[in-house]
């Protein structure tokens, strides 16, 4: 059939759009999933990221837009021509059939040779070997998981597509699942596209991320680039937090002069993603150095203010401190420098101008911020 | 707190006395007449002279009605499933926001009584009826050839009359199956057609044994359709010779064993039915 001898290639999302009657779930996508990449859709609850696996799976058609394997336009192929393979959130397993006949499924269908075999091997590449004659509801959740993996990985498709794969396992057992399917991953080199809204989860398996919202991408890169060079507030805030001050240019040289409250800080203009006077000028809480008011300044942006509440939770201790504008920003220390800092204490925030990041101001600060729990 | 452990068997009580009652007692006396002496009568009294020829005779004197009562109702049977599928089908998947409108409609000839209904198509099957002069002209029936008073007549009242029965479980099933199976396996390389006939089917089974058992049981031992769209003793099934037998000839012991004889011959189908539906054979 087509995916046995088609040439592959990345997988291309051009202008890709869909529309529910009037509300638009998916909102003109543009993206480039390299071949054999692990790729993560990131993204709150209603953001379109079913929607978009969906319509790459051939389950939902496009209103517009374009979807691509390689050179092939695969928009309007029927699913089950196309050379993608899902692995559903709610694993859809055929009750009625045996472990051994779910895997087979898709090899019956398109009357591959040497059915056991291949079986077999994929099984205990998912360690489910001696499972094959179980029944699906006989299995425990983990053990479900990995069958629905094992029955689409072993089509060897184009482009596998994970949706919430991991959002009923409970955390031990995901994590334990992010770093088989990671390692999964490399032993096949398929290309994956796994939909979550565990930010933890997409930083520690992706080569690189898409963050959507509102149907469409706010960002994509490397996780580090993401946490690192956040340019919008949303990605900023979704991404681990952020503290987001309010700020002015007053100075353009080969850095950039911010006054933040009467405070003047600098931001490398790498880092700096709008060429607006008014800026969000951002900096991650464990980037920042927290010290009482007497001691020595470690780094070079400051700002002071006193301290409203310090929580030691073990591996660091979170601090907010209020500044003269009233903000309350967020730090957090490891525990190997202790500042000795206490609520009520006044000190200095200080952190490197390297890591400051700038976005520009007309975004709202707070989006983003309610990163749904990791519940599902 | 202590669990109440004879709690569960209390709560069987009612059921149970309902059953001594009303159908324990009654097959203990039903197999006692079976074995009575055929020369008594109602007037001059039953001996028990434990006559198990009864059986033999009951059997060798009838045995076209009962192989016509179970051809005619297999016949039915499979008529059903065959309208009911889709119908089922159509209803569980298709049919958006009319779902219950149409479930009221599958149950609604319930409404009025089995009889009148079955009446209803002594017209509708009749030999002046617009249907049959419809089939003659077409010449499907020869100028002489008639549907009321044939097979055809009785095996299209008990398909009609029992459909419910069918149409019901077989949409309790179907609307269970969760959608997502059939978008899996069509992710998984399976058309519309294979994914029907690879996970849809099997998933209906239990609808279907249900479906036709709640259609063939019933039919096997139906009267009334022989009665009134056969009209005669060719197209007589066991039930007619049952009901003669106790209402007419006041033949009770043959009565009996005849009543017997489609009992445990309905358990044998019955079983063997299922057997080979556990082990997925009828598809
Ligand atoms: N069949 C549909 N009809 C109408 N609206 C729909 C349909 N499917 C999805 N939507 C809407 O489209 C939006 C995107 O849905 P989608 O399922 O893609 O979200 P998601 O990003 O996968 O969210 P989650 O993380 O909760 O799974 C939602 O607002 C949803 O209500
Ligand atoms: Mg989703």
């Amino acid at each position: 059939m087509a995916q046995a001898e088609s040439v592959g290639g990345d997988l291309q999302l051009v202008h890709l759009t869909k529309m529910f009657a009037t509300f638009t779930a998916v909102d003109d996508l543009n993206l480039v999933i390299p071949k054999g990449s692990f790729f993560a859709l990131l993204g709150p609850s209603g953001c379109g990221k079913t929607t978009t696996l969906r319509m790459v799976a051939g389950l939902e058609e496009p209103t517009s837009g374009q979807i691509m394997i390689g050179e092939k336009d695969i928009s309007f192929e029927r699913p089950y021509r196309r050379p993608v393979n899902t692995v559903f959130q709610s694993y859809a397993l055929f009750p009625h059939l045996d472990i051994f006949e779910n895997v087979a499924f898709g090899l019956r269908r398109r009357k591959v040779k040497e059915v056991k075999s291949q079986v077999e091997a994929i099984l205990s590449l998912v360690e489910l070997d001696g499972f094959a004659r179980r029944m699906p509801a006989q299995l425990s959740g983990g053990q479900q998981q990995r069958v629905a993996l094992a029955r689409a990985l072993i089509n060897k498709p184009e482009v596998l597509l994970l949706d919430e794969p991991l959002g009923a396992l409970d955390l031990k057992l995901r994590r334990q699942m992010q770093i088989e399917l990671k390692r999964i991953q490399v032993e096949v080199g398929i290309t994956f596209v796994h939909v979550t809204h565990d930010q933890e989860e997409a930083m520690t398996m992706a080569d690189t991320i898409a963050v959507m919202n509102g149907g469409k991408v706010e960002q994509m890169g490397s996780p580090t680039e993401l946490y690192e060079n956040p340019r919008t507030t949303f990605v900023a805030n979704f991404l681990g937090q952020s503290n987001l001050i309010s700020g002015k240019v007053f100075e353009r040289s080969d850095d950039l002069g911010v006054e933040l409250y009467g405070n003047r800080i600098r931001v490398p203009r790498s880092r700096t993603s709008s060429n607006s006077d008014s800026l969000w000028v951002g900096v991650r809480p464990e980037k920042i150095n927290i010290t009482l008011a007497d001691r020595p300044i470690p780094a070079a942006n400051v700002i002071p203010g006193v301290v409203t509440d310090a929580s030691y939770i073990g591996v660091s201790t979170q601090y907010l401190v209020k500044t003269a504008w009233s903000e309350e920003l967020m730090v957090f220390e490891q525990n190997l420098l202790n500042s000795g800092a206490r609520p009520g204490d006044s000190v200095n925030l200080s952190w490197d101008p390297a890591h400051t990041f700038a976005l520009d101001a007309n975004q709202d600060v707070d989006a983003g911020v309610e990163v749904p729990e990791a519940d599902s | 707190m202590r669990t109440r452990r004879w709690l569960p068997y209390a709560l069987l009580i009612p059921g149970i006395l309902w059953l001594a009652i009303f159908f324990i007692a009654p097959m203990f006396n039903l197999g006692a007449t079976s074995l009575y002496d055929p020369n008594g009568s109602l007037d001059t009294g039953y001996r028990m002279t434990f006559h198990v020829a009864n059986y033999g005779d009951a059997l060798s004197q009838y045995y076209p009605q009962f192989l016509r009562s179970f051809s005619y109702a297999g016949i039915a049977t499979i008529s059903a499933l065959i309208i009911a599928y889709p119908l089922a089908y159509a209803i569980a998947f298709k049919s958006g926001r009319w779902k219950n409108f149409l479930l009221v409609l599958v149950i609604a000839p319930f409404f009025t009584s089995f009889l009148v209904r079955t009446l209803a198509w002594t017209a509708i099957l009749g030999d002046n009826s617009t249907f049959v002069h419809f089939l003659h002209t077409i010449h499907l029936l020869g100028p002489q050839g008639r549907i009321l008073a044939t097979p055809v007549a009785v095996i299209t009242g008990l398909t009609y009359n029992f459909l419910p029965f069918m149409t019901l479980p077989l949409y309790a099933s179907l609307e269970k199956i969760d959608p997502r199976l059939i978008e899996a396996s069509s992710d998984l390389y399976a058309s519309a057609f294979t994914g029907f006939r690879k996970v849809t089917v099997p998933l209906s089974l239990p609808g279907v044994v249900a479906g036709t058992l709640l259609t063939f049981i019933p039919a096997s031992g139906d009267y009334i359709n022989a009665t009134l769209l056969g009209q005669g003793a060719r197209t007589s099934m066991i039930g007619n010779v049952i009901d003669s037998a106790f209402l007419v000839r006041l033949a009770y012991p043959l009565a009996a064993a005849l009543s017997f004889m489609l009992m445990a011959a309905i358990v044998g189908i019955v079983i063997f039915y299922i057997r080979r539906a556990g082990t997925e054979e009828l598809v």
